[in-house]
């Protein structure tokens, strides 16, 4: 799988203005609702999802990256939002070290596989120290769409 | 080994399978036909999209060799990281 495949550049947040955990998810959730991708009403309900799920176990697993996610019957593909936080933001995670870039992904209920090809390609990229640094270093969405594009066409970035 | 629980490897049986690694001296990969992985490192376990009935190979080298294989045995094939399998299959 691809990131152009699930990845919505629509929400790509290049510099977030939450400061903490909780506030980053319903940001990410929230853009991926103004995009469009994840139905009517649903925002709060999944929001409080990937929070309950990222309270069971910190999915920040170190290197200053974190990837909060959850299954929900209101999600019909996988879908994912980008976020960014020059500052860092504290996600308990495993390295005790703040978190600089968060991959948000959803996905349905009923597709177990597919979840599992999105995170394959998510974790790929994101145990690559240069894919890390350039993500990080990436100010405005044009550059993380180009990144993620050319991460696409060469699979070791 | 053999992935029997519904939802596969996704990241909390990666992190089950990475606790159990660490617990053994021995240099631990796991490998699937297209990758071979660090099988104590949580980033590459998840990315070996290990879903149901995908067979992995855990390859495990050191003084605690035979242990720690019976023990990621035990998590994956017989606990299935505590989770159930698809529907309509036992066990």
């Amino acid at each position: 799988m691809n990131f152009a495949d699930f990845v919505c550049f629509e929400a790509i947040i290049p510099e977030l203005s939450s400061r903490d955990r909780d506030g980053v998810i319903t940001e990410l959730v929230t853009a991926l609702d103004k995009a469009g991708k994840i139905g009517k009403g649903n925002c709060q309900k999944i929001a409080r999802s990937v929070i309950r799920r990222e309270n069971e176990a910190s999915t920040g697993m170190g290197k200053g990256v974190a990837v909060p996610h959850v299954k929900h019957e209101a999600v019909k593909d996988v879908v994912a939002a980008i976020g960014q936080s020059s500052s860092g933001i504290d996600f308990r995670s495993l390295d005790k070290q703040p978190v600089f870039s968060v991959v948000l992904l959803l996905s349905p209920k009923d597709n177990p596989d597919r979840h599992l090809e999105a995170m394959e390609k998510v974790f790929r990229h994101l145990q690559q120290e240069k894919f890390r640094k350039f993500l990080r270093q990436a100010r405005t969405v044009e550059q993380v769409k180009d990144l993620l594009i050319e991460a696409d066409e060469k699979p070791f970035l | 080994m053999q992935i029997k629980n519904a939802e596969g490897v996704h990241m909390r049986p990666a992190m089950q399978f990475v606790d159990v690694s660490n617990r053994f001296k021995s240099k631990i990969t796991v490998s699937n036909d297209k990758t071979i992985v660090d099988g104590k490192s949580i980033m590459q376990v998840s990315m070996l999209a290990a879903g149901y009935g995908t067979k992995l190979k855990v390859k495990a080298e050191g003084p605690d060799a035979k242990e720690a294989i019976d023990a990621l045995r035990e998590l994956v094939e017989v606990k299935m990281f505590g989770e159930p399998p698809p529907k309509g299959i036992t066990g």
